[in-house]
């Protein structure tokens, strides 16, 4: 399995033809108490870098952009009954999609997990 | 205010800090947008015991001189002739047009007004005070001046263990008093939809206030988040938004702050605008909208009527922690305005239902005695 990250702090879970997409702990940290979650239909095309899926906090509403090209597969109906998973469980349970991948060499240009914890640390 | 002057602080800045604030610039100001416990509990945290809020961002005011109450009354269309000493009255500035340039609180300290005006405004409310008020001093008590809102259903218990009076201030009154020796100001009042107060405070004293009121178990420090989703979600206006110089009293549903007397007589700018609104109606008036599913509208939405027609534009909107739904103020054309009408709500290209709502969206808990 192989995590990648995007400077939009979105998480990619790759595991086999199938990936997961979140958003990260330092994201939810910073987006507050989630209020409400829009997550794209199983079927939908979603395209690198532009809107999936919607996340709000009682302040703000916020883009979730698709990390990488591909189709969903499943929108995480969880998240849409229980937004507060985002806060709790962000990098588990608080998953927005799982995709399919069009094309996985683009994963090579999202940052792995040493890459991410040093561009959080300079978001400080 | 220009933009290029350097950001300003109140008395509480390195207590925000020392708390875990996450801090924003906000009207000039380098403010507490929220702490650790995140809007969402802040909120709750008010709604059901008591929550600290530093306002010492909003501009503290004195007016003095023969015939203030007489000069005022050109400028607004509060009744201060009816304002007796002791007691706090809410109004605005308006301009020629009927527009709002401003809201504010005023209160009568017998020898003195005192009024409590927005943050962004009050450079121009100082200029347009003495501009508007010759032979009245017009005292501003400084960028650094404290301004505490103690608020929630226990704040009068809270503030009462320091100055047993308090508890049966009335709403909208003022006292001067000293809490442990300190000499502040203290007007029953608020921004919350709850019961509390409002401690007006010396710069260099502002700290040891609030120290003393946070170290009671009840009390919580508030950021600035969960003062807009509580003020929403109490119908009340934040200028600039819900209301500005492009609305009037009748259409920003403020009619309750104009008294008979001042409806009749007029002597304020824009009278004959809202003698004619009065009689005649407005065209459009700010309403409460209740989105009916999870979706919240923010600010600019745009509203549609049945039909499709573009009817009006949210003026603030979002999530309502207490009415666990999102809530949210706008402007509709008159014939959508009554309680019930179905709208639509255009969020991210998607027509969502929604219905005018009464306000405020949770009943307000003032102190009635």
């Amino acid at each position: 399995m192989t995590i990648r990250y995007t400077e939009d702090h979105e998480w990619i879970s790759v595991d086999g033809d199938v990936a997961t997409v979140g958003i990260t702990t330092f994201a939810q940290g910073q987006l507050g108490d989630v209020v409400f979650v829009e997550v794209p239909e199983a079927g939908r095309a979603l395209a690198k870098g532009k809107d999936a899926a919607v996340v709000e906090s009682v302040k703000a509403a916020s883009e979730v952009f698709a990390p990488v090209d591909g189709t969903v597969v499943e929108g995480n109906q969880a998240v849409v009954e229980d937004p507060s998973l985002v806060n709790s469980d962000p990098q588990g349970a608080g998953w927005f999609f799982k995709m399919t991948l069009a094309n996985p060499a683009q994963l090579d240009g999202l940052m792995d997990q040493a890459a991410y914890d040093a561009f959080v640390e300079g978001q400080h | 205010m220009s933009t290029d002057s350097p950001i300003l602080t109140t008395p509480l800045n390195a207590l925000h800090r020392e708390l875990g604030a996450k801090m924003v610039p906000f009207a000039g100001y380098d403010m507490p947008v929220q702490y650790p416990l995140g809007v969402l509990k802040e909120h709750l945290h008010t709604r059901e015991r008591a929550g600290l809020f530093d306002v010492s961002h909003m501009g503290q005011v004195i007016l003095r001189g023969d015939g203030v109450v007489d000069a005022l009354e050109k400028l607004l269309p509060g009744d201060l002739k009816a304002l007796k000493q002791g007691r706090v009255r809410y109004s605005f500035f308006t301009n020629d047009q009927g527009g709002i340039l401003d809201d504010l609180m005023i209160a009568n300290m017998g020898d003195h007004l005192f009024l409590v005006v927005n943050a962004a405004c009050k450079a121009q409310d100082i200029a347009h005070l003495k501009a508007g008020l010759p032979g009245i001093e017009v005292e501003y008590l400084g960028d650094d001046r404290g301004l505490l809102a103690l608020q929630g259903p226990v704040a009068a218990t809270v503030l009462a263990r320091f100055i047993p009076d308090v508890a049966t201030m009335p709403f909208m009154s003022v006292v001067t008093t000293s809490l442990k020796g300190i000499p502040v100001s203290i007007t029953r009042s608020g921004y919350t939809g709850e019961d509390g107060y409002e401690i007006g405070i010396a710069p260099d004293r502002t700290e040891e206030v609030a120290r003393l009121l946070l170290a009671e178990p009840e009390v919580a420090a508030i950021g600035l988040g969960a003062r807009d989703s509580l003020r929403l979600e109490a119908g009340l206006c934040l200028y600039g938004h819900d209301i500005d110089t492009t609305t009037t009293p009748v259409e920003g549903g403020l009619t309750w702050a104009i008294s008979k007397r001042r409806r009749e007589e007029g002597g304020y700018p824009g009278d004959a605008v809202v003698r004619r609104q009065l009689a005649e109606g407005a065209t459009r008036y700010r309403v409460g909208i209740q989105p009916e599913g999870r979706a919240p509208a923010r600010e600019h939405t745009e509203i549609q009527d049945a039909s499709g027609q573009t009817v009006g534009e949210v003026t603030s909107g979002g999530f309502g922690p207490s009415a666990n739904a999102p809530v949210a103020m706008g402007y509709v054309s008159a014939a959508n305005a009554a309680v019930g009408t179905p709208l639509s709500l255009i969020v991210r290209g998607k027509a969502l239902p929604a219905k005018v709502a009464a306000l405020p969206f949770v009943p307000q808990r003032y102190y009635r005695g």
